[in-house]
């Protein structure tokens, strides 16, 4: 089959989404090092550039280079699905330049200015100092106007092309994402209603709109890697819908355990929480089921690698490690611990990281009208050496979380005498000296796949000749 | 690429189905998410002055709680810890600070915990980074407490005192080699956080932290 496609502009968007998220994705090693490495010198860069400094830029980073690949990956698929080039495209790329700009400045201000004074102002134009939602006020607003284009360009191409089910669930996400991203733009001196508020973002997003966007790329990939047939995949795809959807929305419950909210939330929250991996199952057996049907024929040996690890790292990151800590009975042990570390560590590589790396390689492969791009020896050491080192992290952080739900909580009763003593134990700072070992393997991956990013295409033509 | 298109063969393979279905589940699942979140709302709401001095128990007291003593007690009937305000109790020489005056310096302490960015060390509520203690009862704790080390480093001989004298200059008081570093905090934003972190503890937070500084030889004095 012929991968030749039209230059489509909303294809070249989507290459530059895809860059800056590389770009970001590069700061987030950086600066998770630079936490890791205090954890294990904490002197290091003390009162210049804080733990807390470098944390904030680790996981606002994180968030907005997978914002960015996703944004980009919807801008890729959309003329191929509807068949039409993206209505509103130069709109669409002065947003993004505009969002460029606004992260450039917001990561600056993160870095030079860091914290301000107790006002206002400082929500406003410095920090907004809730985690993950760091974005000052200002930032907020803008990052919800490119949103707004984003999906006003994708709402308007549906609409005027051909309408399929992969874009019919990227639209009811979409609306999903934006809208939540709203609920965490107040301030409240009710610290409890702020995290009540704040978990309707974090959670519903992570939880539930991107793992259903997940299931939008998986179907999408399948279909253009292996050929898989349209309608099995946008069954699954609906099945993937309603599970994620119905575990997922009151699976939140696992969040408002001990945040000062009622305690019926401990039955509903361990109920639909448990029940969240269930769809994660369901498309680890979905990729492995068309993998079969296909005979493992694909086109793009690295975009597949990328979905296997997705399928797998979806299930464990966010399925089983999630799982592991998420009844009431438990979490009031490991609750604030680095056992959190480790699940979100394996849960947003697994889940957001490997899918959207693939799709980086399927529109490096089809842009280039590369008829079967296979992997390169640094393909296959890049995936390799990302997962070991991701997978490392995870083992090692889980690892000294054990020793913070005994240690620290069930022996010393969560003082703070409790805390260091806990920090302090043997097995806890090896967990700590691994998990910066295995960052550092994670970055060696990192820069192998940058390599891969930048010379597959050129290689696999020159292969083809 | 081949397009077939199968008949399907009965419901459970037929995408019309799977995607009412993700419909239907969905907008259920959301509709029971918004009726406890108007439940949880109400519950949730910030309590009164005149709810503390009538000794109305809210899960969310109003800032007012400062002119309180505030307690962890162990609750036979709800199986876990939970605050208990008892009597008044003197917060920086006083202990009639009116509900604007309370409102104030806990709106100071919560906008000086965000823009001092705490929550990227800390935990606050179990949720934030893991660089640092839990600040959820952090007001409650024995080290703040007399004869704890905070006050002996501070030379302070209350909890609201060498909170106020340490926030300023924390580097200098280093209980362990980790150190909190020096965020500019002024007297009067640290006044706001320790009205913040005192409100915190008097949260119901359903028992976390467990068996908070209750376990024998938990400390070291």
């Amino acid at each position: 089959m012929s991968i030749a496609t039209p230059k489509y502009l909303s294809q070249s968007l989507a290459m530059k989404y895809f860059f800056v998220a590389v770009v970001l994705f590069g700061a987030q090693l950086v600066m998770g090092l630079i936490a890791a490495y205090q954890f294990v010198n904490p002197e290091f860069l003390f009162n210049v550039f804080n733990f807390s400094t470098a944390r904030m830029v680790h996981i606002n980073a994180l968030v907005v280079w997978m914002l960015y690949a996703m944004i980009g990956s919807a801008y890729w698929m959309l003329p191929e699905e509807t068949g039409i080039e993206t209505v509103g495209v130069k709109l669409g790329t002065l947003g993004f330049y505009v969002l460029t700009l606004a992260v450039t400045v917001v990561v600056g201000v993160f870095i030079l200015v860091q914290v301000g004074p107790g006002t206002d102002a400082s929500i406003w134009l410095i920090n907004e100092g809730r985690e993950y939602l760091e974005a000052p006020r200002w930032a907020d607003i803008g990052i919800t106007v490119v949103v707004l284009i984003f999906v006003y360009n994708v709402f308007a191409t549906v609409m005027k092309g051909k309408r399929t089910g992969i874009t019919t669930v990227l639209m009811a996400d979409l609306i999903a994402l934006a809208g939540l991203y709203l609920a965490g733009m107040f301030y409240t001196s009710n610290i409890t209603m702020d995290q009540f508020w704040w978990w309707w973002v974090i959670h519903l997003w992570v939880e539930a709109t991107w793992e259903v966007f997940v299931g939008v790329l998986i179907a999408y990939g399948l279909i253009k890697v292996m050929g898989a047939n349209r309608q099995i995949v946008e069954m699954w795809l609906w099945i993937e819908v309603t599970m994620l959807f119905g575990s997922g929305i009151l699976g939140m419950g696992h969040h408002y355990f001990w945040i000062g909210t009622p305690e019926y939330w401990w039955e509903i929250g361990a109920l639909f929480s448990a029940l969240e991996p269930v769809p994660l199952v369901g498309m680890l057996v979905h990729v492995i089921y068309d993998m079969g049907k296909h005979n493992g024929k694909v086109n793009n040996g690295p975009a597949f690698s990328w979905f296997i690890v997705n399928a797998f790292g979806n299930f464990l990151g966010a399925g089983v490690w999630g799982f592991m800590h998420t009844l009431p009975q438990i979490n009031i042990y490991t609750h604030g611990s680095q056992f959190t570390a480790g699940h979100g560590h394996l849960a947003f590589y697994g889940a957001y990281a490997t899918i959207l790396i693939g799709m980086m390689y399927v529109a490096i492969q089809r842009r280039n009208n590369i008829e079967e791009m296979r992997s390169t020896a640094t393909s296959k050491w890049a995936v390799s050496l990302i997962t070991i080192g991701v997978l490392g992290m995870t083992v090692a952080l889980t690892l000294s979380g054990y020793v913070q739900a005994f240690v620290e909580r069930a022996e010393y009763g969560a003082t703070w005498d409790g805390y260091f003593i806990a920090q302090g134990a043997t097995w806890f700072t090896q967990g700590i000296d691994w998990r910066l070992a295995m960052g550092v393997v994670t970055l060696i991956g990192f820069l192998l796949l940058v390599k891969d990013l930048l010379t597959i295409a050129k290689r696999s033509k020159a292969l083809a000749k | 690429m081949s397009e077939e298109h199968n008949e399907p063969e009965s419901v459970w393979t037929s995408n019309r189905f799977w995607s009412r279905s993700a419909g239907w589940v969905t907008g259920f699942s959301a509709v029971l998410l918004i009726l406890l979140t108007m439940d949880t709302l109400g519950q949730i709401t910030m309590g009164s002055a005149e709810d503390l001095a009538n000794k109305v128990t809210k899960r969310v007291p109003s800032a007012s709680v400062i002119n309180y003593k505030v307690t962890y007690e162990y609750s036979a009937a709800r199986g876990h810890e939970v605050p208990v305000i008892g009597d008044k109790e003197l917060f920086f020489g006083r202990s009639d600070y009116s509900e604007t005056e309370a409102n104030a310096l806990l709106e100071k302490g919560k906008l000086t915990s965000q823009s001092k960015n705490c929550m990227n060390c800390h935990t606050l509520l179990g949720n934030g980074a893991y660089y640092a203690p839990d600040l959820t009862k952090a007001w409650l704790d024995p080290a703040w407490q007399t004869g704890g080390v905070m006050q002996g480093m501070t030379g302070t001989t209350s909890p609201d005192e060498a909170m106020l004298v340490f926030f300023q200059n924390p580097d200098k008081y280093a209980s362990h080699s980790r150190r909190m570093p020096n965020l500019g905090i002024t007297a009067e934003e640290a006044k706001g956080l320790v009205a913040f972190l005192k409100q915190m503890s008097s949260i119901d937070t359903n028992g976390f932290p467990r068996n908070f500084n209750k376990i024998q030889g938990s400390t070291q004095k």
